[in-house]
């Protein structure tokens, strides 16, 4: 009977801290590498410092908010390709309302371009639910409806962008090692995420993502837990745009490379791309890897060309690695 | 039985003439169920009578083309999960309802389970020491699915639908689960068990409503003195008397001495649940394995099938010594494989006669068009020897789990087999079908295949055995002839027990009432 009971045994309780590190190991391991790069990155020039990196959060800041996005809409076992195109739309509409108004009338914009953000993620996920049309096929019809809505608002770059909106991305905060940018980042992403994650709306995202079906029979509501994850993916795509916005003083129509580098930090941020698994955190951290990868092999003079083939190569690599390690672990 | 009237006829849940139809596929035609407050009611019928389907309409699972369902005398639509979850209709169904992704603390603020009942209803199942943040993902089917119940159970609902609630659960906790279901007798809320097994039924339910193709046929006193006879005959209907003769003809057991055994395996180990197994299998015969959960059966037949190399010891095929690194490498030594889970083994989204030819239209190594013509034949052969109902053959999920089984056994026979590798092939399948599988498997036999059975049902080594080795803690225990290997034998020799010693299990044993009755006093449950 012993030999029994031991076959369905689990194991014992382990301590907490044990227990974060074995929940985040993707992610702590993507910031030992930023450490890694951040060395190497002083080392080749030495004098990377203060406005280098305030630089860097700026120029990070709007994939950063698209990863968040796309990592939205991936946890529930989507993918929205149109991050790039609601980027642009919401980019381009914050830009050309702002244009030559009040100081307080944008605020109004900014809460205004949210709202259209969770307006147009609501579209997506309403469409993917009800039409039952794959996720990837609505989104991309929505990528083109959207890219040409940017270009109907502004034709050429241009616009404005309130200097409190510019502000909260330059500069830094406390000393001039932390720049502002990135504590914006981080504070906007933590209150919009932790509370949703710690609600039963967020354990509904991630159980949505990891079995339908048992999430379907445990008493979620399927659809509305995927359209609300498409909101959410509108909601940080027009904080994207926003961000665009706010670090250039423009709004650009055509969109840039965002969706596929989005969907490129939310698997090496340690998100599956089969739903249910990762979080927020990694594929920010990601965001900034890649971002500091090119910029060290610019310093280091390699061909732009080769530059991209190698970050295709190093994405391929890492995950590779990621994925082998975790593998033995579980052996 | 149309026209009941609300309240005054006391029952707890009233499903009258409920039907669903899926295109073509008649799933439920007229199924109705009667519930009264303080039973533990079976539903019971074949595979694809509508068991399940019924249970997915009382949990909002699938919305019914017609019927009434009441509950408490009021009448209730339900539509999602959810809303019966609110109403008290509560299922445990076959595959665990918990998300692999999120730990088992999270499960269950997911569907806000009362946490402390959780844990004593946890402990009343006999998990012990379980870990709230694991990861569902990480834990094995049997404790997925205790949780699953206990999860139910601290929910406390009016109505507690279990489907197939032992199936591949090993004995002890079979036993536990028994318990707990018969402790829920009396009281204010009933229970609905499903069970294919006849020593369940008859040990923790008081009346049993029997399905046949989608309708109630009868309704049946547990505690009647052949209530079982009964249950069969209504179950099956007109073929009861095809399957009798059919059973008769799968008793011939016989074995040659003198040939050179087909498999041989010698002190073959792997990882830690198999240690030292050796045993030969003789062509034309089928040899059973009977174990315990996690005996290392699993590792066993892993390796036979060429999913997995053997650590320690060596496998013989024909006299030779061999190392498959692959299945294909064993299927060309005409060694396959047949799951318990069809998953494994079809190819779900695509018709009958594709999984039927894939092995052999594989087999022939050409990277030219798939011969159909040449294949039609065989196909259509191996259908028909089966009698694989392919009416809703378009896509195979769309089959019922035995006609599923009986997919992945057809495409082995359609290219001819030597070795047949079936691991529990009768899991959650209907005793019809069950005893179609039996004189096919002794069919093989006869022809010259060699069968290895792995079954979890200790009644079917003397239903399609020859003889039977038993494993214990990765080693074989026993070797037992057919027919001495009734059920108390097999069951003592699989606890590893001296024949004279008490069996833990007095359920699995025999149950009869008087048995019952003490059990009942024993307090197992709470109330």
């Amino acid at each position: 009977m012993t030999a029994v009971d031991t076959s369905i045994a689990v194991d014992r309780p382990r301590s907490a801290l044990v227990h974060f590190v074995r929940r985040n190991v993707w992610t702590l391991g993507l910031v030992g590498i930023l450490v890694v790069l951040l060395v190497i990155t002083k080392i080749i020039q030495p004098n990377y410092g203060p406005p280098a990196i305030q630089g860097l959060a700026i120029s990070v800041l709007p994939l950063a908010f698209a990863a968040v996005a796309q990592t939205c809409a991936v946890l529930s076992k989507g993918i929205d390709l149109s991050v790039g195109s609601m980027m642009a739309f919401t980019s381009v509409a914050a830009a050309a309302m702002m244009d030559n108004r009040s100081e307080s009338f944008a605020i109004l914009v900014v809460v205004g371009v949210l709202v259209m953000g969770l307006i147009i993620g609501a579209v997506n996920g309403a469409l993917v639910v009800f039409t039952r049309v794959p996720d990837i096929v609505v989104t991309l019809a929505m990528l083109f409806v959207w890219a040409g809505a940017a270009l109907l608002v502004l034709q050429r770059p241009g616009g404005g962008s309130a200097d409190w909106l510019s502000g909260l991305t330059s500069g830094h905060v406390f000393t001039q090692w932390v720049p502002k940018a990135a504590v914006v980042l981080l504070l906007v992403i933590a209150a919009v995420w932790i509370p949703i994650r710690r609600s039963r709306l967020g354990l509904s995202l991630y159980a949505v993502g990891s079995d339908s079906l048992a999430a379907f029979r445990s008493g979620v509501s399927v659809g509305r837990t995927k359209i609300f994850s498409y909101m959410l993916a509108g909601l940080f795509s027009a904080l994207a745009g926003l961000s665009l916005t706010a670090s250039t003083g423009i709004g650009t129509p055509v969109p840039g490379p965002y969706t596929l580098m989005s969907v490129a930090a939310v698997v090496l941020g340690g998100v599956s791309l089969a739903g249910g698994r990762g979080g927020v955190f990694g594929p920010v951290v990601a965001v900034v890897i890649l971002s500091l990868l090119r910029t060290d092999m610019t310093f280091l003079n390699v061909n732009t060309n080769l530059a991209t083939v190698a970050q295709g190569v190093i994405l391929v690599g890492v995950v590779m690695v990621g994925s082998l390690i975790q593998l033995r672990r579980q052996q | 039985m149309a026209t009941l009237t609300e309240g005054t006829n006391g029952y707890l849940l009233e499903a009258t003439e409920v039907s669903k139809t899926y295109g073509a596929v008649v799933a439920l035609r007229s199924a109705s169920l009667q519930v009264l407050p303080g039973e533990v009611h079976a539903l019971m019928g074949a595979n694809g009578a509508g068991k399940s389907t019924l249970v997915k309409v009382l949990t909002g699972g699938v919305r019914p083309d017609g019927g009434v369902i009441k509950v408490r005398g009021a009448e209730r639509a339900i539509h999602s999960p959810a809303e019966a979850r609110r109403g008290g209709l509560v299922s445990v169904y076959q595959e665990p309802a918990l998300i692999p992704d999120l730990d088992i603390d999270s499960n269950l603020r997911l569907t806000q389970t009362p946490f402390e009942l959780f844990r004593e209803w946890v402990r009343e199942l006999g998990l012990e020491d379980l870990d709230l943040t694991a990861m569902a993902r990480d834990l094995p089917l049997a404790s997925l699915r205790i949780i699953d119940l206990a999860r139910a159970l601290a929910i406390e609902p009016d109505v507690l639908m279990l489907d197939e609630m032992t199936a591949a659960l090993p004995a002890n906790l079979t036993e536990r689960v028994l318990g707990v279901v018969n402790g829920l007798r009396g009281g204010d809320r009933c229970t609905i068990f499903i069970s294919h097994r006849m020593t369940e039924i008859a040990s923790v339910c008081d009346r049993a409503t029997v399905l046949r193709e989608g309708a109630t046929v009868g309704v049946v006193d547990v505690g009647e003195e052949d209530s079982a006879d009964r249950i069969v005959e209504l179950m099956l209907g007109d073929v009861a008397v095809e399957m009798a003769e059919n059973s008769e003809k799968g008793q011939s057991p016989h074995r040659s001495e003198h040939v050179r055994p087909r498999i041989e395996v010698r002190k073959v180990g792997a990882q830690s649940r198999l240690r030292d197994v050796s045993f030969e299998l003789y062509p034309g015969e089928v040899l059973g394995v009977v174990a315990l959960e996690g005996q290392g059966q699993d590792e066993l037949f892993d390796i036979l099938a060429g999913s997995d190399r053997p650590t320690t010891g060596e496998v013989l095929v024909d006299g030779e010594a061999v190392s498959f690194r692959h299945p294909a490498d064993a299927i060309r030594r005409g060694v396959v494989f047949v799951p318990a889970d069809r998953a494994e083994a079809l190819l779900m989204q695509r018709p009958v006669r594709d999984n039927v030819a894939l092995p052999f239209s594989v087999r022939l190594r050409s990277w030219g068009p798939i011969r159909s013509k040449a294949e039609k034949p065989k196909v259509d052969k191996a259908v028909g020897r089966l009698q694989i109902d392919t009416r809703a053959g378009r896509e195979v999920r769309f089959l019922s789990g035995g006609n599923q089984q009986k997919v992945t056994i057809a495409r082995w026979v359609a290219g001819g087999v030597g070795t047949m590798l079936c691991f529990d092939p009768t899991r959650g399948i209907d005793i019809r079908t069950k005893h179609q599988i039996y004189p096919l498997l002794r069919e093989l036999a006869a022809s010259g295949t060699a069968v290895l059975l792995y079954t979890s049902e200790l009644s079917e080594i003397q239903l399609a055995c020859d003889r039977a080795i038993v494993i214990f803690n990765g080693e074989v225990v026993a070797e037992i002839d057919a027919d001495d290997a009734d059920e108390t034998t097999l069951m003592r020799a699989a606890h590893n027990l001296r024949s004279d010693a008490l069996l833990p299990s007095q359920v699995i044993a025999s149950s009869t009432r008087a048995e019952l009755a003490e059990g009942e006093g024993g307090g197992e449950g709470r109330r």
